[in-house]
Formats: structure tokens, sequence, C-alpha cells
């Protein structure tokens, strides 16, 4: 049998979800159940007077209501140190859609009907909608005890590049607004809690099953096997579930105090308000270059809207922008910077990309409109700039990003031949001549992306023990194969990717005879989880060793069945054969069932065939690609069309080609979505405008267009896998190749720049500066 | 006060007794353990929601159960069995890899289902088109264009749908 | 997404219906496709504590034609004017403008004398229906009486239907083999229009316009400038006279004004 890495393998975990057979945390049903509501708050920042529960408890159903002044004792949510979230608002509320206080009830009618009952008195207080707001000198502090709503003030250089800056002789400015997004997984937030005498199980849509345990056992005082932690079928996260919730200790609380299971799960208007953002960055930008456009300084200054309550996941955000803002250039000097405020606003944590995306974008405006600014095609510009292939691995200015092996040039070229550039130049200038003709523009993005999630003593800061992954793999008597990965996958694919590892590392083992197992802290070793696009680049090699230490002991048992040497033993599709010795063969069944046999294998080896493999990156990978969009602009109405987005990837080894379209595919079409569609927008007093997906513009099958998607295969030598990852990149690549095609396509108008969402009226207003506004 | 519904659910007849304001998408998924069609929002745009009532995709987040007396209702769990018996709709996805978590998947395969009983042989944009009611946030949606593009090559919505949309008109 | 609690009753005609008006006052409404009032409930926006489900009522159903009009019923589903022989051959905008409506789920359900009732100048349909010089029939417990279109819609969901009558049948003149030509500007496919036009052509033109105003609006001026004479381009140049469109999250006055502009244009280019 060939080998299954790198083949298109359709998926082991489609039937049950096709058939109706998934099990999402709404889908538990448990005896005695009861269900959770929230009490939140309408209004974005005031002093929580009287909170009135009596008519609610009355209602029919309810088992109780309580307030932060009922349950005073609970541990915080996960928060970065001095600014911690208590579950419930205590004396005060500080972004609509806080929760005030909980109701409980038999079913989720009663419960909803309770709720609107509570009555909740607020004396107002000065709302701080924006940044800008919220920096004003007479802004008061949102986060009691700290001095101000910068609550983070870093500076991640030595100096900030002023100096290279000031005596270069040519300087690209640039203000960019990277806009506050809304992940939007089909499946909002929920959690079932069980505790009971014989311990504590939460089910949850959580992306790493093991920490969130261990932090709930710590914040609970538990022993770590005294609390289960499953992650059930889990409908899309995009670092939104990797985020701590509230509801996490109060379903926990609850269902000890009731006695019984409490379940909870969040309308999609409340979870347009409680699942933490994305994104939420502004750049102030200043690129300094030759006559020859060759770059010799960056100077990055970030401001980072945290929300109301800095989450920790969030707060590391604008640090990895600033390690990413060079790109896949050669930088001789980078200054970079960031504050971090607070808002009156939904905290902003990880979303696809996690600080990544925002870098590539500020770096590949910034090369457009460095390259608009000298005259230069944008390509060449690049090209000037691009970090060679033998340059690699690249030692950037920060100590911890080593770019690993690719080819950007490479990459580029591809880009540029798929994308027929010279024939897209030529026909712009020709439409340019003609009134009627929709406008054309093409935009490159050249990028790279960190991911691998990631050397521990790195990753601990983001609150995770470690940042290694673990596989234990474990051959039944029967030859079948059961493997456990530390990971938890939520549309990811690791039922299938980590089985055609496994498959391969044993000869061609039977892919339909190997199962794959996740996401439950019981039956599962401890393992970190899955973000930052780590699953294939930490959690891959740690599949592969466990089950090449699998494969070792089964040579050895086979060798000792044929009576010959382990080196002579030869593994295929199921048979162990001694080379050399036609006829001399056991198959794999036999081998299997041996090894459970003592009394007929030497004395000195172990029963049984289990083996577990933790694997520690030794750095983050890069994945890199170039990708480019085309569009059209009809100059009647500002509309954009996207004609033809065009994706070179090089995520290293592909594992799943079938599979890793799909990760570029539905990266690329949340980053279009990006750059013309998406925005939560907060109107006065922080209150929501796009509160539910009427308002939010998640596109449809009809608003996106079609893609082509390409792969440069160059393994990194970071893992035994020779695989980068991938899950992020489409993400990170494609708002910059949307909107430098349109900024590209009205350039000859004087247009430098516009910011996201490229909404019809924004490109038309564009195109139109001089209209009067109507009275 | 309560209603008693009769309706027929995957062509098992049903009773229940329901709340006027129950809406039929929390029948089929607490009052029947029907739990395949899924919740994904509280707007009517995301379609996770979606079943065929009387032959046709409707999103039964927007629809009373009061409202669905007498109706034929078809959920995913109506569709097939086991492995061997899947729809090309259903094979199509696996095929094709339409889908990533499964979420928004039975509502588009159901939505896919009845576009296909109203247009056998749609073209790439119909079928952007035909979907436009069902949003999904990990696919990009081009390989679920291409599995229901494989359907319609390999059998169409099959045999099941068929007999609920005939079984309203007759 | 649960509404607050409520009663239920399935009418057993018109006249049942009426009797239930009656007695329940402005705490009853009128159920047909649900897909304006439920997701409001779900929202708890709207609140009634009855609601009288009309959509099966065989009065409300059917679509007659006899010679010049075609005869609606209320209750005629979206996706039955997308496909019903008669409206497509003999009212096309109509066929037109219901294909754009939200989605196929959403039109298998939504029905034409919700959406008129609902009173929103963004729907689709009532444009349409005033481009045609469409007709309603109200029944009530004064009688029944014809109210054309244009006397019909009032305000931002207010129309001239009083609470205690039923919207039972829509008649639209036929248009056979007249050209017609619906744009709907919209950013998502799933939205409603930002702007939107209907526009019905032959011996004397006509143009509505979909969320320009407080109503569906009929753009009087351009029609006249096509029955003066004027082109295209002067006549579209017009579209917007009288308009009171509103600033949303989507757009703002200024930019629905020159995309009404434009997109008669376009639609008068299809027709004329």
């Amino acid at each position: 049998m060939a080998p299954l890495v790198g083949t298109p393998v359709r998926r082991a975990e489609d039937l049950p979800l096709l058939t109706g057979s998934g099990r999402y945390v709404d889908d538990i049903v448990l005896p005695g159940m009861v269900t959770m509501v929230y009490v939140r708050s309408q209004v974005a920042h005031a002093t929580l007077t009287s909170i009135d529960t009596a008519e609610a408890c009355a209602m029919p159903g309810v088992l109780g209501v309580w307030t932060a002044a009922d349950l005073p004792d609970l541990p915080c949510v996960r928060s970065v140190p001095t600014m911690e979230r208590y579950p419930l608002a205590k004396d005060a509320v500080r972004f609509v859609g806080e929760p005030v206080a909980v109701v409980v009830a038999t079913d989720r009618a009663r419960a909803v009907d309770a709720a609107e009952k509570v009555d909740v008195d607020y004396e107002p207080l000065p709302v701080l909608t924006t940044i800008e707001e919220a920096m004003a000198p007479d802004a008061a502090p949102i986060t009691p005890g700290q001095a101000s709503n910068v609550v983070m003030e870093i500076p991640l250089t030595e100096d900030d590049a002023q100096a290279e800056i000031d005596r270069a002789p040519h300087v690209s400015r640039l203000h960019l607004v990277n806009q506050r997004l809304a992940p939007v997984p089909i499946e909002p937030i929920g959690c079932v809690a069980d505790w009971s005498a014989k311990g504590a199980t939460l089910w949850a849509t959580v992306q790493a099953p093991h920490p969130i345990r261990n932090e709930l056992c710590e914040k609970f005082g538990l022993s770590q096997q005294q609390l289960r932690v499953v992650a059930p079928d889990v409908g899309g996260a995009f670092g939104s579930k990797a985020s701590f919730y509230p509801e996490y200790i109060l379903t926990l609380e609850l269902s000890r105090r009731l006695g019984r299971p409490v379940k909870y799960v969040e309308t999609r208007s409340e979870s347009m308000v409680a699942m933490t953002h994305g994104r939420a960055q502004t750049h102030d930008l200043c690129l300094a270059y030759d006559d020859e456009g060759k770059i010799t300084a960056l100077q990055v200054k970030i401001i980072q809207d945290c929300g109301a309550w800095p989450d920790l996941t969030g707060s590391g955000l604008p640090t990895l922008t600033s390690f990413m803002a060079g790109g896949c250039y050669k930088i001789p000097k980078i200054g970079a910077s960031f504050r971090s405020v607070t808002t009156n606003t939904t905290p902003v944590a990880a979303y696809r990309g996690a600080g990544r995306p925002e870098a590539a974008y500020l770096i590949e405006r910034l090369v457009d409109v460095a390259a608009a600014d000298l005259g230069m095609d944008p390509a060449e510009f690049r090209r000037r700039n691009l970090i060679q292939p033998e340059e690699m691995p690249y030692a950037t200015q920060f100590p911890i990003v080593v770019y690993d092996e690719s080819d950007y040039p490479r990459l580029l070229e591809m880009l540029l031949e798929k994308l027929d550039y010279e024939g897209l130049r030529r026909e712009q200038h020709e439409r340019r001549g003609d009134p009627d003709a929709p406008l054309l523009g093409v935009g490159l993005s050249v990028f790279v992306e960190m991911a691998g999630f990631g050397p521990s003593a790195f990753f601990e800061q983001f609150g995770y023990v470690g940042g290694w992954e673990s596989a234990k793999v474990r051959m039944n008597p029967d030859g079948s194969v059961l493997l456990g990965v530390g990971t938890s996958p939520h549309g990811q694919g690791h039922e299938t990717i980590f089985a055609q590892i496994t498959a391969d590392e044993l000869g061609g083992h039977p892919f339909d005879r190997i199962v794959v197992e996740h996401g439950d802290t019981a039956a599962i070793q401890e393992g970190i989880g899955t973000m930052g696009s780590r699953a294939v680049p930490v959690a891959g090699p740690a599949v592969q060793m466990a089950s090449r230490r699998l494969r070792e002991r089964l040579v050895e048992v086979a060798a000792h069945m044929l009576e010959a040497a382990v080196d002579d033993i030869e593994l295929l599709d199921g048979v162990f054969a001694v080379k050399g010795v036609p006829g001399s063969s056991v198959a794999l069944g036999d081998v299997a069932l041996t090894a459970y046999k003592p009394h007929l294998l030497p004395p000195d080896g172990e029963v049984g065939l289990e083996f577990v493999s933790y694997h520690e990156p030794k750095n983050l990978s890069y994945p890199s690609g170039a990708h480019g969009c085309v569009v059209e602009i009809d100059r009647a109405t500002g509309v954009v069309s996207v004609v033809r987005y065009v994706a070179v990837d090089d995520c290293g080894v592909v594992i799943n080609p079938l599979l890793a379209r799909g990760q570029v595919h539905g990266g690329v079409v949340q980053g279009i979505a990006q750059a013309l569609l998406e925005e939560v927008v907060y109107g006065e007093g922080a209150q929501p405008v796009t509160s539910t997906l009427v308002d939010y513009s998640v596109p449809s099958a009809a608003d996106m267009p079609d893609l082509e998607t390409f792969h440069l295969e160059v393994p990194t030598t970071g893992n035994t896998l020779g695989a980068k990852g991938l899950g992020e990149a489409g993400a990170t690549a494609a708002p910059q190749a949307v909107v430098n095609a349109v900024v590209d396509a009205v350039s000859h108008l004087g247009i430098r720049t516009l910011d996201m969402p490229l909404t019809p009226q924004k490109v038309w207003k564009a195109l139109n500066p001089d209209l009067q506004e109507d009275a | 006060m309560r209603h008693d519904v009769e309706l027929t659910v995957n062509g098992t007849p049903v009773t229940a007794t329901v709340e006027a304001r129950q809406l039929l998408v929390h029948l089929l998924r607490e009052d029947l353990g029907l739990t395949g069609t899924h919740v994904g929002c509280d707007s009517s745009n995301c379609g996770a929601c979606t079943v065929m009532l009387d032959g046709e995709a409707v999103k039964s987040c927007t629809v009373l159960t009061v409202a669905a007396a007498g109706a034929s209702v078809l959920t995913i769990e109506g569709l097939a069995t086991d492995e061997e018996s899947l729809t090309p709709v259903q094979q199509g996805f696996r095929e094709c890899h339409g889908l990533q978590c499964g979420y928004c998947t039975p509502g588009m395969v159901m939505a896919a289902t009845s576009l296909l009983l109203d247009n056998p042989d749609p073209l790439p944009d119909q079928i952007r088109t035909g979907l436009q009611g069902n949003l999904c946030r990990c696919t990009g949606y081009q390989m679920i264009v291409e599995s229901v593009r494989w359907a319609a090559d390999n059998g169409g919505p099959g045999a099941v749908a068929h007999a609920e949309r005939q079984g309203v008109s007759s | 997404m649960i509404p607050s609690p409520f009663s239920y009753v399935r009418a057993r005609s018109v006249d049942h219906a009426l009797d239930l008006l009656v007695e329940h006052g402005d705490e009853g409404k009128l159920l047909c496709g649900g897909h304006s009032l439920l997701p409001l409930m779900k929202l708890r926006l709207a609140n009634p504590a009855t609601l009288i489900d009309i959509r099966t009522l065989p009065e409300l159903h059917g679509i007659r034609s006899d010679g010049d009009r075609l005869h609606i019923g209320a209750a005629t589903r979206h996706r039955d004017l997308e496909l019903d022989a008669a409206v497509v051959r003999r009212a096309p905008l109509l066929a037109r403008a219901a294909e754009t409506i939200g989605d196929p789920q959403i039109r298998a359900r939504g029905t034409i004398g919700g959406s008129i009732v609902h009173g929103d100048p963004a729907a689709d349909l009532p444009a349409a229906l005033l481009a045609l010089d469409a007709t309603v029939t109200l029944r009530g417990p004064r009688g029944t009486r014809e109210v054309a279109l244009e006397d019909f819609f009032l305000d931002f969901w207010q129309t001239a239907i009083a609470p205690d009558e039923v919207l039972t049948t829509v008649t639209v003149p036929s248009n056979e083999d007249v050209p017609v030509s619906f744009v709907k500007f919209h950013q998502r496919a799933q939205d409603w229009a930002i702007v939107g036009v209907a526009a019905l052509g032959g011996a004397s033109p006509r143009v509505a316009l979909v969320n320009m105003a407080a109503t569906p609006w009929r753009a009087r001026a351009v029609e006249q400038a096509l029955a003066d004479g004027a082109d295209i381009a002067e006549a579209a140049a017009l579209a917007d006279v009288g308009t009171a469109p509103s600033t949303d999250l989507r757009a703002d006055a200024t930019y629905r004004r020159h995309l009404a502009r434009v997109i008669t244009e376009r639609a008068l280019a299809q027709v004329v």
C-alpha cells in the first residue's frame, strides 16, 4: 500500500457528522439537568446600585437566581494579573453584555422568562467606546487600581528606529486600522457541568481541555484527577474558544450547590457580545528605504483595544504582531512598541491568526504604499527586499523569531506567473482609459506567519503549562490501533491526518483500523490543545514518534517469532518478513497478539503495546506564501468584486491535500470577509450595533468567489515531518491581498489608502471625494 | 395552555403536547431527541436548523411546532441510517470535503438536497445562490459547491428526498 | 431565541379570523408565514398575547387569472410567486422581485400578504406591486374593500389595513410580454435592499423604489420625464426626487440617493 501522508484520504470524522449523530454540547442531556441563563448588562459602564431577584425567584420552574453578592467566594476568570475578572459583575459593569446575574430553571424557556424579571438598577458612568476616548487625558480608568486605560505600554525593541528613519532618503508613513471582528463560529459557547459525589465533569466548547481542567482544579481546590473536562464535537472556534469564560466556573459551582447537572448555551445575540472579539488594532507606521527601494528601517506603533477586561490570551496579541512586523523582508532595523488600552467593550482575544494577520497586513500594506510613493512596481519592490532562501533559517531581530526554511522569491514568482501579472497590468492600463469599464486592480500579499506554538519557555506565558504536545498509541491484541492525541480539534480533521501518519509508520496499516481519540482529560494523556496552527508541527512528530516506538516493539516481537535479528525484519502492509528469506513471515495480527503473551517472549521484554511520546518543539514554525487578488470596481456604485484569488502556500510537507485545501479556503474567505464585509460596530454609549447576523456581515456562498490554491512544499528541518502548519495562513494572507488590489485599482486617482471593510459606500465616497453631503 | 400536535417526522407519526411558543427546531431536538438539526443564530440567518417541511427546505427555528401540525418533516437523521444508505449529497460532502466542524452540515445538506430537487443540474453559481441561506465559517464554501455538484452528477437528492417532495404534491 | 408565552388559535375561516381579531383586539396578531413576525418575537421585540393562524385557509390560497388580471391569495408564498407559471408569464416583475427575497428557506414560508401588511419600505414585493398598480382586497366587519397599493402604505410599518381586517387577495393587472427589471442593491445575498428598483416597461413605463422613503416609493418624476420624452439617463437622474432615504449601518442618505439614480438607469436600460 502506498503511503497515506500526502494523499487526499477522505475523513474518518465525516459519517457521524453527515448523519446527524455528532454530539455537540447542546446535544448533551443528563438526568435531572437544569438550564442556566444570564442576566446581562444593557449598559456599557455603570455602577450596580441594586439587583432585585425576588420576582424572578418566584417564577415557575426556577431553582434559584444568584448575583455576585450571592456567590462571594468564586474564583476569578483567567485574567491578566492585577486585572482579575469576577465571573459575575461586582459593583460595576464594564461592557454591554457583561453577566450580572444567573438564573437556573428546569428548562430554557422558564429560565429566560425569569431572567426578564430580574430588576437591575444602574448608575451610569462615563462610557469610553473607542481607544481615542479611553486615552484622553481626562478619561477615568475602567479597571480599578490602574492608573489609566493604557494598561500595558511596552517597547519591544531597544530603540524605536527613529534615528534610521530620520536619516533615510525616503520614508513612507501610514496609519492603518485593523478593525474589530467577531469570530462567529456557527456553534456559540456552551457547557454542561455535572458535579457529583464521584467527581466533577465539564463538557465544554473548548480548544484546550487539559489546560482548562488544570485551571479549574486550581480555582476550585480540586486535584487534577477529580475533574474531567470533555470537548465533545465542537462547532468551530477560530481562537475564541481558547479563552476562559465565566460560565465554566458558574455552571460547576451551581451544579455543586444544586446537586444537578447544569447546562449553559448562549444565543447568537449573546455570543456577539460575550464571545471574545478579534483584531481591533491600530498601527502608526514608518518605512524607511533608499532610492533603489531597499528597506533600511521599519517603525511600528501598535495600539491594541483590549475591551473591558484584558484577556490573558488577548494580551499577547500585540507582542506577536510586533515580532512578525517585518514579514518576509530583510529589514536591518525594526523599532516596535505597543500600548494596550481598555474600553467599555467586549474583551478582545485570539481570532484566526491572533496577532499575526495584523502584522502581515501592516507590512504588506506599507510595502505597497512605499512602492507607490517611490513609483516602483509593487512586485519589484518586494523582490528587492525579500529574504533569500540561502539566508534561511533566518534570524530576525527578535531572538525568539527564527524563520524556518522557505523560498519567498519563488513563492512570489509562482504567484505572478499564475496571475499573469504582466497581462493584468496591461489590461489595467487599457481600462483606465475607458470610463465605462470597471476599474481593475491587482493586490499582492507575500506573507509569513508564526505557527507550531511552541517552545514551552515561550508558550507558558500564555497560561499553558508548556507548548509540547502528546500522543499515545496503543495496539490492541487484534492489531487495531487506538491513538490518543492531546490536541482538541474542532473541524481540522485530526482523526484523519494523525491516522495517516500512524498508518505510514506502521508500514501501511489499514486506515480504518486506526481510531483517533481526543478531547477528554479522563481518557487522554496530558495535552495542550489546538490553537496557533500547532497540531501538525507539534502533535504530528509526537504521533510519529509514538508510532515508531510501537513499530520497533512489534519488530522485536516479530524478530523473536521468526528467530531473526531485528535489523533483518521488514514490515510491509501488515506482514513482517525476514529480508532475503522468502516464506519466513508472520502477520501483524499474530505479532500483536503475541506481544500480550509474555510466556511466548523473552523474559526481559515488557507486556503490551502502548507508547506515549511528548514532542517539545525547539522552535516555532513559519508557514508562508504569496497570495494575489484581482478585483473589479464598479465605478458607479463602488462595489468591489473579487474576480480572481490565487493562493500559493508553503506549509512544508502537506499531510492531506484535501484537508489542506479546506484550511486555505476557510481562512482566505474569512480574510476576504474582513476586507470587504465584516466589522463589529459600537454606537453611542458603546451600545453594540452589529449584534445579530442580520447586521454583522458573515458571508454566504453567494457572496464569496472561487479560489485557486497551489502549494510549494519546502520542508522545514524543525520537525521530523517537515510540516509547518496551515490553519491560519489564509486569514493571515487575504485581507491585504484584497485591500492592496482595491487601492491599486484606484491609485491613479490619487487614493493612497483605504481602511477595511471596503464597503461599496466607502469605496464610492473615496472615488467621489468632492460630493456634498445631503442636507 | 398546551397544544396537542400531530405530524410526521422522518416517516414516523409523532404526537406531542407543546407550548404554542415552541419552535419546531426545539420539538425536534428536545422532545424527539433528533439533535442532528442545530441552532446557530436567533435571527433566521444561519440556516443550521434547515429541515425539509412538506418536501421543501425551511428554517425550523422560524416555524412554530403548532403551525407544523399535519406536516411531514424530514431531518438529517431521516436521510440515511448508515454508511451504505448515504444519499448522494451526503456522499458528495464526504468525497469533496464539504464539511470541517460539521455544525452547519446537517442544515447545509438539507438545503442542498432541496436545491437539487428544484434544479437537478445546477451551475456552480446557482449552487452558491441556492445555499445563500446557510452560513459556514469553516470551509469557505467552494468545496461545498463541489460536493453538491458531485451529488448532481452521482444520483442527485436521493430517493428519500424525492419521496418527501412527491408525497406532498400527490 | 424563545418568544414570550402566547396563546395560539388556528382560524377556521376568514370570518372566524375576523371574529378572533375583534375578540383579542390589540393583543391579537395574525400569523401567516411568520417570517416577519416570529423573528421579532424570538428577540422579544414583539410580544402579542395571541396569534391567530391564517396560513392554511383555502380562501387565502390560489392564483387565479381572469382575462386581464391575476388574483393572488394573500397566503401565497414567495416561492410560489417565483415558480407559478401564470405569475411568471403575466406578472414577471413580481416573480423577479420574489426570487430576491432572503433565501430559499425564507421564500418557502414568507407570504405576499405578510410582506405587504408588515409595511416595511425595505421589502421587495411592495415596490414591485406598486409599479404594477396592484390593489389589495381587505375584508372586515364593515365589509370588503379594494385599496390601491399606492394608497395602502402610510408610513414606516404603518398601512391602511385596520386592526380588525384581513388582507385576502392581491390583484395585479396582467402585463404579459412587457419587459421588466428588478434591481436589488445589497452587500450580501441575504441582506435587505440598501436600495432597490422595480421597473415595468411598455407604453408608459413605471418605476418604484425600495428603501428610499418611509414607504415603498413610486418614482413619478422618472415616469413623467420618460413620458415627456427624456432619455433614460435624464429620467433616471430624477429617481430620488421627493424621496427621504435614511442613514443606517449600511449606507447614508447621500449614497442612497446616488444609488437610486444609478440602478434606476440600469433598470430602465432593460425595459425601455
